[in-house]
């Protein structure tokens, strides 16, 4: 019978057939753990577990992107204890201050590929769907276990479609398909379930990771593009099959679509940017594993290049990892940023959950890149956040209010 | 007696335990027990007791993997947690820590305030004036790793995870 992405990934890693609906213990490829997780990890396994060693330092991951570098007397210390630790268990996967967001750095290392299972200790390890592999986030205690013992529990998920036609307008791009997405779907939409986006083979790599981070939310428990048109290694038996089973189908044509905007304080609370009305912002931040590769640097660029900021407005860019700031050095992409007026902080999570690097003040209003908008996400409760493309993030840092990248192109 | 909190839909986890009051942001680990709903409802942390119940709406702890925001919850005794939806990554978090995860839409059969009995072993909660709402009875794989506390004493139990044959 024909199965889902996720059902083929899930079948080769318990060991037999197994279809939506049912609960199976299944091999992980790939553990990933961050900084802020790390130590609760690590003391769950080593004291409640009373496990010393990971089960194969080879296939856990280390990455210290979501305070990086540490802003705290306190966060600085917990670090070096998580240095520490992975020095001890032998983990040549660990990536430090500077080298970037976990989810871009685990694709562009080569160590995430397709057809893998990776649980990671955040909850946009949906990412790895960017490459056909099944991420899932978890908490500290399914992390603690899977780095242990290799192994987790998965109910296995149905699969909502997201059927893309056509291609996207000058100015719209992959964040306006996934909010259009969350706007149909709502952000519980997929709860249990997995997400695969078709017909977006023409994007590329980091592209495709703004549509697999989305997908947690509108709930889902992995987020999957089928793998073709990509530069990795894929393994023959995992592809798009006749007659797979899925639970629910949304069609968007992208040619039609509009920029879009999810408004405070919930992600699916999406409009067509046009419907929106004025909205005047303080600051707008470019940056995430929702959106700051390389490719929205380079959009940004494009639509900033040669002008200025407008007055009273921030622009931060933080790119998701070195290899995008790298390539925006190397081929002028950051220069026409930072003549522009951008402020630049270390590749990493930045103030995406407000810990540090331009978290907001009260009264605030962001235009932000990222993947949500709660209340107190990116700083203080009383900051309003708005979620739109790198598009929309540099049309609106020129004009000062939240505007179509189509009218300043 | 239980005492009933009752919370709107959507809940995340930003709203349960904010990302700048992480147990790696605090002094001490156990300070978390001041945050949870810190600025979403900021009476809770002080006034919750031992047992109390949140009766929550739809897709209750979306958001975040973060699990010091159930452990927040469980710090300060929270008993159950009934909503008819759970995001995923919570209900796991939830469901290893031990924490009662029932799947029911009570916000309007409830108020917010109300005292009542639960029954954990019959599913079952009883109100001031002896009317018993039942709660759906959860799958077998559930159970057996509540019936062990958590998923750390449940793996050291049985060497396998659950709804995995024995
Ligand atoms: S950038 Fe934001 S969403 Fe992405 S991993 Fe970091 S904290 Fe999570």
């Amino acid at each position: 019978m024909a199965q889902t992405l996720s059902e083929q990934i899930l079948s080769r890693a318990a060991g037999r057939q197994v279809r939506a609906g049912e609960v199976a213990t299944v091999a992980v490829d790939l553990v990933m753990m961050h900084d802020s997780l790390s130590p609760s990890i690590i003391k769950i396994m080593e004291q409640e577990l009373g496990v010393e060693r990971v089960w194969d330092p080879e296939r856990v991951a280390v990455v210290i992107d979501h305070v990086a570098p540490a802003a705290t007397v306190q966060t600085a210390e917990k670090q070096n204890e998580v240095r520490r630790w992975a020095q001890r268990q032998g983990i040549r996967h660990f990536y430090d201050v500077g080298r970037g967001i976990s989810h871009p750095v685990l694709v562009e290392e080569g160590v995430a590929q397709p057809g893998m299972v990776i649980v990671g200790s955040d909850s946009h390890s949906t990412a790895y769907g960017c490459v056909g592999a099944f991420g899932s986030g978890m908490g500290s205690t399914d992390i603690a276990l899977a780095a242990a013992t290799g192994r987790t529990w998965f109910r296995i998920p149905e699969t909502v479609l997201v059927r893309a036609t056509g291609r996207f307008r000058p100015g719209v791009s992959a964040k306006d398909l996934a909010l259009r997405a969350a706007r149909e779907l709502r952000a519980d939409g997929a709860t249990y379930a997995a997400v695969e986006w078709h017909g977006v083979e023409f994007l590329t790599v980091m592209e495709r990771m703004t549509l697999a981070t989305l997908s947690i939310e509108v709930g889902a428990k992995a987020g999957l593009v089928p793998p073709v048109g990509i530069p990795q290694q894929v393994p023959d038996w995992l592809k798009v099959q006749e007659g797979a089973s899925y639970s629910r189908i949304i069609e968007v044509n992208l040619a039609t679509l509009e920029p879009q905007v999810s408004a405070p304080s919930v992600v699916d609370n999406v409009f067509d940017l046009g419907d929106l009305g004025r909205v005047a912002v303080d600051v707008v931040y470019l940056g995430t594993c929702t959106n700051g590769h390389y490719e929205d640097l380079a959009a940004a660029a494009r639509i900033l290049a040669g002008k200025q900021v407008a007055p009273g407005v921030r622009l931060m860019v933080v790119p998701a990892s070195r290899d995008a700031l790298l390539r925006a050095t190397e081929d002028g992409t950051l220069a026409k940023l930072i003549a522009a007026g951008a402020a630049l902080g270390t590749p990493g999570c930045g103030a995406c959950i407000g810990r540090h690097m331009g978290v907001l003040g009260p009264g605030e209003t962001c235009l932000f890149t990222g993947n949500r908008n709660f209340r107190g996400r990116m700083g203080s409760p009383e900051a309003n956040i708005y979620l739109a493309s790198a598009e929309v993030a540099a049309a609106t840092a020129l004009t000062g209010f939240i505007t179509n990248p189509a009218d300043v192109m | 007696m239980s005492r009933v909190w009752i919370f709107g839909q959507d809940i995340n986890t930003d709203q349960i335990v904010p990302g700048r009051f992480a147990p790696i942001m605090l002094k001490n680990e156990d300070d978390l027990r001041k945050y949870p709903f810190v600025e979403h409802r900021p009476e809770f942390a002080g006034d919750v007791r031992p047992g109390d119940i949140i009766v929550a709406g739809n897709n209750f702890g979306c958001g975040s993997s973060r699990e010091y925001a159930p452990l927040a919850l469980k710090m300060v005794g929270v008993g159950a947690i009934i909503a008819p939806l759970f995001a995923r990554i919570f209900f796991r978090n939830a469901l290893n820590l031990g924490i009662p995860c029932f799947t029911a839409d009570l916000t309007s059969q409830l108020r917010d305030g109300q005292q009542v009995e639960l029954v954990l072993e019959d599913g079952v909660i009883v109100t001031e004036g002896g009317e018993r709402i039942a709660l759906p009875p959860p799958p077998v794989f559930l159970r057996e790793v509540w019936a062990a506390g958590g998923i750390v004493p449940f793996f050291r139990q049985h060497g396998r995870f659950p709804g995995e044959a024995a």
